[in-house]
Formats: structure tokens, C-alpha cells, sequence
């Protein structure tokens, strides 16, 4: 029951952080999620109703089952890996934070500034511009 | 081939990854390892499908561990299928990547050898955990992938089409292994052989399958979970993008057909669901792909309504169906990528446009247009290309089962598909070659109004495009001189015999998969015997 609650109380705080809009918060939130996962796993083993795996002959009925462990070890170093990865975009894309709300993905707008040119550098580039052209005209 | 061999499916592309980040960048022995890993990973599938044409199972435990212990590794005929078909899709998509200049790029042969391997192995594997891993090691080379082909502006990057990417997998993911982590609470087990049937006969069972399809569903784009895949995917490389149609979509979809054939045991009282989600599917991912101004987001919207039509076999759980689902799937993966490549072959060359601002490329460019054609009638349906031969199945195998309604729906869209696909073809492809002075290739982008325009198409939308991006061209000093030819330059062809050749080479194997339909279709049907009855897999992952 605690596992369980636990579980519900991690997801809210997990889903009120990916809802948030600076990636670092977003990153945070898979954080507890993974946690979370993470946790349930751990409860699939019957946490609840194992003991600790000591003593000369344990019996493996009653000791923790080890397969979820397992789980959870190799489901750990996937999130950690992705979490690196996630605030290094947080970090490589910090201007997508302070951009205005609205279609950021796929608006293809006139790239004047555009840095050293690659195959399709400024093939993305540049939904800002007509934003700040906005706020100069009134 | 035996069953020994399998775990080199995944082990070889793993060391060559490794090999590959060692060797220095920018040297052919790069390249030619990267093809050489990817055409192998594909005569490996194809030796599979020969191996098993009788319907049997080859199988391996991985290290020779006891049962339940080891990572059983197990492949009948849908998986041979699909090791071959996304061997070949990687192979052309290389081929591509190094006829644009993008396969020069730092690290980039290891991520898509590492990728290989992901995709092999989550093909492969018989247990659901595994499945879980091995998606996520196909995810990891895809996410930098994708950031490789980001804009750069000094030290930051637009990477928001990456963000999105990364968060729906992430959480999709996390979902995926708390419905592993529930039903192993419910089953005891992962291990497909050991969960079989549980969903039949366990409600509790069926709710933790049923949070695995889910994320599934989101990770292969089912409406209402499709949003992220039309944000995401245009904002790769065209042959990242093509890569990725063949791939991730595609191996989620395979991932259903399986727990939802073993996990569930077909199951005919969740049926409608299916029908219902996937017919939805079909005509949002098309509707949506009308109001899209560029090439690469009307197909990645069509990529949505496709995704319908081959889920749709599974709903129509039946030889027939799954049959004709089973050929959809691999005909799609084929042609989807081939219409990647073609129009990416443009963009390389003529840049990324709304759609309408490069005009009159089948005057300098027949082959990639002709190609693009071949595929475009293929993905809506026309004979004599195998998209007639997987739809045609598809609605027949629709009215067999009664569902009268998905097969109006099926045909409908089709209708659709084609009229998108025209507009494509009329806005870009057709007509006069825009005036010099307006050339899009040399630098200007209409904006985001213009953009709008665009979706008007044939009438008066392009000829204003063309006005604006000129007097952009005008206004704004050209940021990238040296990689678009001048002007003047127009009537010669641009796009190379190498960088024209991948989509005409997928294009050709449509045609071929058309006209000798049959072929294709009774591998496909061996291949739902062995998901109508999954008792030779299933054993083969226990025994092997």
C-alpha cells in the first residue's frame, strides 16, 4: 500500500513538471517518472511479501525475487543515460525556452542571421524573426 | 540458418559500432563497413524468410542460459520479413546519406550501425523486458541522429523537432516498462512463451498488456497519440526521415501485431477498438495532411493514415487479414521511403521550401520525378504497383470480416491520399520552371504566411510564393553561397545519378512487389499462420 502510494503521489509531481515549459523542469519530471516505473516494478516482485535474501539457505519463495531488481538496475541506466541527454539538449537548444508560443517545429521563416552555413543549417531556422518583427510594428 | 547465428544480428553491428567511432572520420573504410553491417543484416533476413518457408522457428537462448534466464532470441517468418525489408530500408537510406554528404558527418556510420543492431534486436527478441531495451537502443543513436541534422547558430541549435522527439519516447518508454513491471506482477513472467494467452483469461493481465499497446500505439503514432510524429520527423534530415518511417513506426507496429497475437491470443472481443482507432487513424493522418505546406509534412501526416491501414489487419484478426496487414506493412516501409528519398533528393538540392516555391523539376529532374510518381500512385493504390495489391487485400479482407464501415473508410481515403499526393506532384514536380530571377534554391524562405498560402496549391498561392521568396531573395544578402548553384544554372540537373538513385531503386522494388504480388503475399500469409497460431514460436522460445 505504501509502494502503491508512493507510486501515485511521484507520477503527480512527475506529470506537474512535464507539463511545465523550461526543458530543464521537463527533464526533472522524467526523473520522478522513471522513478516511478521504477517503483512499480519493484512492487511487481511482491515487495510486500518477500524478505530479505539472508541466512546460510534462503528459501526462494519467501526472498526477494531478483528478476525485478535486474529490471529496474538495467531500466535505471537507460533513464540516467537519456537524462544526460535530455539536459544536454536543454543546454544546446537554450534559445527554444525563450521563443514565443506557437508552431515552433515546422516554420520555415527567412534566415538573415544564419550561422556557418551547413547542408540544411538554416533550414529550420528562424520562426523568431516574424516574431520580433511583431513586436516592432505597433 | 540456424539458430546459433542470431544473436550476430545484433552483436556484429554493435562491434562494427564500435570499431566505426574508433576509425577516423571522413575515410571509406567508414562507409564501406557501414553498408557491408546493413546489406548483411539484410541477407541475413532474406536467408531467414528462405530458411523458413515451411513456417518453422528458428530460436536461440542467448549464452545458453536456462529458460527464463537467458534472452531468447527467436524468428519466424514475420520477423525474417522484417529483419529483410528494414535491412534493405537502412542500406538505400546509407546510400543516400552518402550521396548528400551527410554520411561525412561526425559519428554518423556508429548511430545508424548501432541503430541497425536496436532494430534487429527488438525484431528478434521473445520477451517483452528485451523488447523494452532493445527499443531503447534503437532510440538512443536516433536521438542524436536527429540533433545531427539541426540548424546550428554559434554554439545553439533549433532543436525542438529533437525535444519533442526524445519527451514522447521518454515518456512513452516509461509507460511501456510500467505495463512490463504490472504484468509481470499479474504473470510472474516476461518471457513471451510464459505470458501467452494470460490476456484471455486474466483481466488484470489484459489491463497491464493493454498499457504496453498503448505505449506502443503512441510510439507508432495511432490517432488520438499521433500529434508528435508530424512535428518531429520533418525537422530531421531528409534520410534520417526516411529512415525513420522505415524504422521506428514500424517496429512498434510489429511489436503490436506480435503482443496482441501472443499476449492476447487474438482476442475477438477488443476487436472494435481496433477498428474503430485505426479507421480514425486513416482519416485524421489524411485530413491532416491537407492543411501541411511542405512536402515532407504532408508525408509525414500520410505516414499517420497509413499507420491505420496496417494496424487495420490486426483489427481484422484473420488469415486474411492479418495477411493482407502483414503485406501493407512491408509495401508501406518501401514506399514511404522511397517518396522520403525523392522529395529529400530535391530538398538537398533546391533547399527546404513551402510547397510550391520550386516548380517545373520534372523538366530537369525526370528520374527523381518519375520515381517520386511510381511511389505516389503506389501509396494510393493504383495498379500495377503494390500498394493496389495490399489495399485490394486490406478491403477485401474488411468486408470478409464484416466490417463493412472500415472498408468505406479504407477506400475513401485513398481517394485522399491521391489528391494529396497530386498536390504534391502539380506543386513541385509539374509545370514551368520558375523564372530565373525567382530561383528558391539560392537562398530566400518564404515565411510563415506565405506558408499558408501555399495550401492552396495549384492556383494563384505558388506564383505569389515566388513573388515573395524573390523580393527576399532580393532584400537579403544569401547565407549560403557555395552550396546552390547560381541562377542561371536552372535548366541543368542538379540532383545526381547517386543521390537520384536510392528512391528509384525503392520505387522499382514497388513496381516488382506489384506485378509479382503474389510472391510477396504468400510469404505474408506463412507469416500470419504463424501469429494466428503461435504455438511454433512460442515453443521454439521455451525449447530452443
Amino acid at each position: 500500500m505504501i509502494l502503491a502510494l508512493t507510486v501515485g503521489v511521484v507520477v503527480a509531481g512527475a506529470v506537474y513538471l512535464l507539463l511545465q515549459r523550461e526543458m530543464v523542469r521537463v527533464v526533472l519530471g522524467f526523473v520522478l517518472l522513471g522513478h516511478a516505473a521504477n517503483l512499480v516494478i519493484m512492487a511487481a516482485g511482491g515487495a510486500s511479501r518477500r524478505g530479505e535474501p539472508l541466512g546460510a539457505e534462503p528459501d526462494p519463495a519467501l526472498t526477494a525475487d531478483p528478476l525485478p531488481q535486474a529490471f529496474v538496475l538495467t531500466a535505471i541506466v537507460i533513464a540516467f543515460s537519456i537524462t544526460m541527454y535530455m539536459l544536454a539538449l536543454a543546454v544546446l537548444g537554450r534559445r527554444d525556452d525563450e521563443l514565443a508560443r506557437g508552431d515552433a517545429a515546422d516554420d520555415d521563416g527567412p534566415d538573415g542571421s544564419g550561422g556557418p552555413a551547413g547542408d540544411e543549417s538554416s533550414a529550420h531556422d528562424a520562426p523568431d524573426v516574424p516574431a520580433r518583427r511583431e513586436e516592432v510594428a505597433p | 540458418m540456424s539458430g546459433t547465428l542470431l544473436p550476430l544480428l545484433v552483436a556484429v553491428p554493435l562491434v562494427v559500432g564500435g570499431l566505426l567511432v574508433a576509425l577516423p572520420d571522413r575515410l571509406l573504410l567508414g562507409r564501406l563497413l557501414l553498408l557491408g553491417t546493413t546489406g548483411g543484416s539484410t541477407a541475413a533476413g532474406a536467408a531467414l524468410v528462405v530458411s523458413q518457408l515451411d513456417g518453422g522457428v528458428v530460436a536461440h537462448r542467448i549464452g545458453l542460459w536456462p529458460a527464463g534466464i537467458a534472452i531468447p532470441f527467436a524468428a519466424d517468418m514475420l520477423t525474417a520479413l522484417m529483419l529483410t525489408v528494414t535491412g534493405l530500408l537502412t542500406t538505400v537510406c546509407a546510400l543516400f546519406a552518402i550521396a548528400s554528404g551527410e554520411a561525412a558527418r561526425r559519428f554518423f556510420p556508429p548511430l545508424v550501425v548501432v541503430l541497425t543492431a536496436g532494430v534487429n534486436g527488438a525484431l528478434l527478441t521473445g520477451d517483452l523486458f528485451n523488447l523494452f531495451v532493445f527499443i531503447e537502443v534503437m532510440l538512443l543513436p536516433s536521438y542524436a541522429l536527429l540533433v545531427m541534422a539541426a540548424p546550428r547558430r554559434g554554439t545553439t541549435s533549433r532543436v525542438a523537432g529533437a525535444r519533442l522527439y526524445v519527451t514522447v519516447n521518454l515518456l512513452t518508454s516509461t509507460i511501456f516498462l510500467a505495463g512490463v513491471g504490472l504484468l509481470y506482477g499479474v504473470t510472474g513472467s516476461v518471457n513471451m512463451a510464459d505470458v501467452a494467452g494470460a490476456a484471455q483469461t486474466d483481466g488484470r493481465a489484459a489491463v497491464a498488456a493493454a498499457v504496453c499497446l498503448l505505449a506502443l500505439s503512441i510510439k507508432a503514432a495511432v490517432v488520438p497519440v499521433h500529434g508528435w510524429l508530424a512535428r518531429a520527423y520533418p525537422a530531421a534530415s531528409p534520410a534520417v526521415t526516411a529512415m525513420f518511417s522505415g524504422l521506428h513506426t514500424k517496429v512498434a507496429i510489429y511489436a503490436v501485431y506480435r503482443i496482441y497475437a501472443v499476449v492476447f491470443g487474438g482476442d475477438e472481443r477488443w476487436l472494435w477498438v481496433g477498428v474503430l482507432l485505426f479507421s480514425a487513424t486513416m482519416v485524421v493522418g489524411v485530413l491532416g495532411a491537407v492543411g501541411e505546406g511542405t512536402t515532407r509534412s504532408i508525408l509525414a501526416f500520410h505516414m499517420v493514415s497509413q499507420i491505420g491501414y496496417i494496424l487495420l489487419g490486426v483489427a481484422l484478426f484473420g488469415p486474411l487479414g492479418l495477411a493482407a496487414g502483414i503485406f501493407y506493412l512491408l509495401h508501406h516501409m518501401i514506399v514511404k521511403a522511397s517518396l522520403f528519398l525523392s522529395t529529400g533528393a530535391v530538398e538537398v538540392r533546391y533547399g527546404t521550401h513551402p510547397l510550391g516555391a520550386v516548380r517545373g523539376i520534372a523538366r530537369t529532374e525526370p528520374l527523381v520525378a518519375v520515381a517520386f510518381f511510381a511511389a505516389a500512385l503506389s501509396l494510393a493504390g493504383i495498379p500495377p504497383f503494390s500498394g493496389f495489391v495490399a489495399k485490394f487485400s486490406l478491403v477485401q479482407a474488411a468486408v470478409a470480416e464484416g466490417q463493412l464501415a472500415a472498408a468505406v473508410v479504407a477506400v475513401a481515403v485513398s481517394l485522399f491520399t491521391l489528391l494529396s499526393m497530386l498536390k504534391i506532384w502539380s506543386a513541385m514536380f509539374w509545370g514551368e520552371p520558375a523564372a530565373p530571377g525567382a530561383d528558391p534554391g539560392s537562398g530566400g524562405r518564404a515565411s510563415g504566411p506565405a506558408l499558408g498560402g501555399a495550401d492552396g496549391a495549384r492556383g494563384a498561392a505558388p506564383t505569389a510564393v515566388a513573388t515573395r521568396t524573390r523580393e527576399e531573395t532580393t532584400a537579403e544578402t544569401d547565407p549560403r553561397p557555395a552550396s546552390t548553384p547560381t541562377a542561371t544554372a536552372r535548366p541543368a540537373r542538379r540532383i545526381g545519378l547517386a543521390l537520384a538513385l536510392p528512391g528509384v531503386v525503392l520505387a522499382v522494388v514497388t513496381l516488382g512487389l506489384g506485378l509479382g504480388g503474389q510472391l510477396l503475399m504468400s510469404l505474408a500469409q506463412v507469416a500470419a499462420e504463424g501469429l494466428l497460431d503461435p504455438t511454433p514460436y512460442l515453443e521454439a522460445v521455451t525449447s530452443s
